[in-house]
């Protein structure tokens, strides 16, 4: 299959931060969650895919070509929606933005954007400082729509937005990606968000990355089991990605739960991972009471 | 194209394309679905489901690996029979060897014949 994003090799040096041969690829008409704590590096890695800022090493291919300073051809194909979008200072209405927005764009469809408004219940007349965090958003995404991006990266788009709104904006994915010439690249901590529409998952952490691969594939791998902490020896934590011990028992993450549950013997419980739960115990490991 | 009704568990141990693979054979063999129906697309499935593209996918490539479904390059994915008689007939086996392990059981506690038959009438017509 074909890639939306393939990123290969990528280093950036901050004093204090470092992100390391960071690889992984979108292939096309699929949608990514891109997921780590705050400060793992999700926004410097989008960053530096949309171009924003430069790399040291590595190399950056969107839609099939290498980004670089000349890559305005790819940039009108990237609709880009992030946390705290200005919109010009926030004194124009939305239409005014959307016009405005046109300018910078061969393929921008005016009556698509119109259609898009009255789809997301926007109102043309508003000023956009007036605007609600999830109205915001969607005015967003109406204006990549309209200059027909295929790709769409957000940054945290749904951090602020409270949970009602997280629903339609989940529906708006849906019917973005009915289209399956687009793709999505979606950075988030909120993972109950990408439970669902997430064909693949991309965890980073301290500027690396963690697992980059199919959602179904890490959720058939991992499980966690729970059981009396007495009962988990050493070849027990050997199976374990992470351990978290309470007073009360045992709750651990394991790629080889069933022999897990085996050893812990009748007591021993195994669920279904949440994409929250692969998170925190890969990330934090093994650590007590937290 | 008709409304198929798949209803499925995000909580569920089961993988979410095991319970949609399933779900879609079932309806096959018990004739909900016949020869040629045409099944929603893959992301149409994903968006009512609210699942991942892929998820569905997997199920539909699974189905069509089994020789339930067909795929049409470019037109969408079409029920085909093909081996409906020999899922029906693996299933039949299973439930044979499960009414030999109830026949052991019934045995060995001196159930009669007539006994079982009756428990079976009783369960079987619960079920419905």
């Amino acid at each position: 299959m074909e890639n939306a994003i393939k990123v290969t090799g990528l280093s950036k040096h901050y004093s204090g931060f470092e992100l390391s041969d960071v690889s992984f690829s979108l292939p096309r008409g699929t949608v990514m969650g891109f997921i780590g704590r705050n400060g793992a590096g999700k926004t410097t890695t989008i960053k530096l895919i949309m171009g924003l800022i430069h790399k040291n090493v590595g190399s950056i291919e969107v839609l099939g070509k290498e980004m670089g300073p000349d890559s305005a051809d790819i940039r009108e194909k990237i609709g880009f929606v992030y946390d705290e979008q200005a919109f010009y200072g926030g004194i124009m209405t939305v239409r005014d933005v959307g016009k405005m927005t046109g300018r910078f764009y061969k393929e921008w469809n005016n009556n698509e954007f119109s259609r898009l408004l009255k789809e997301f219940n926007l109102d043309p007349e508003h000023k956009t400082e007036a605007l609600s965090h999830g109205q915001r958003t969607k005015l967003s995404i109406a204006l990549a729509l309209s200059h027909n991006a295929e790709l769409l990266i957000m940054d945290e788009p749904s951090s602020g937005l409270d949970p009602v709104f997280r629903i339609e904006f989940i529906d708006i994915l849906y019917r973005i990606i009915q289209d399956e010439h687009r793709s999505i690249l979606f950075s988030t901590h909120i993972t109950t968000d990408l439970e669902k529409i997430a064909d693949y998952i991309t965890l980073i952490d301290n500027g690396r990355i963690v697992f980059s691969e199919a959602k179904d594939d890490i959720l058939d791998r991992y499980k966690i089991v729970k059981g009396p902490l007495n009962r988990l020896d050493q070849k027990g934590r050997e199976m374990c990605i992470g351990v978290r011990e309470m007073r009360t028992g045992f709750e651990a993450l394991s790629a080889s739960a069933d022999k897990l549950a085996a050893l812990i013997g009748a007591d021993a419980i195994t669920q279904r991972a949440t994409i929250e739960d692969i998170m925190v115990f890969t990330v934090k490991g093994e650590t007590n009471g937290w | 194209m008709s409304n198929i009704s798949i209803i499925i568990s995000q909580t569920s141990p089961r993988p979410i394309y095991e319970q949609i693979e399933d779900r879609i054979r079932s309806l096959i063999v018990s004739g909900e679905l016949n020869d040629g129906d045409e099944l929603p697309s893959i992301r149409v499935l994903a968006q009512d489901l609210r699942v991942s593209v892929i998820t569905v996918k997997r199920a539909y490539d699974e189905l069509v690996a089994a020789g339930f479904l067909t795929s049409v390059q470019g037109k969408g994915c079409y029920v085909s029979v093909k081996n409906k008689e020999l899922f029906r007939e693996q299933r039949m086996r299973i439930v044979e060897e499960k009414l030999d392990e109830a026949a052991a059981e019934a045995r060995r506690i001196g159930m009669t014949l007539t006994e079982l038959q009756l428990m079976l009438t009783i369960v079987f017509e619960e079920e419905k």
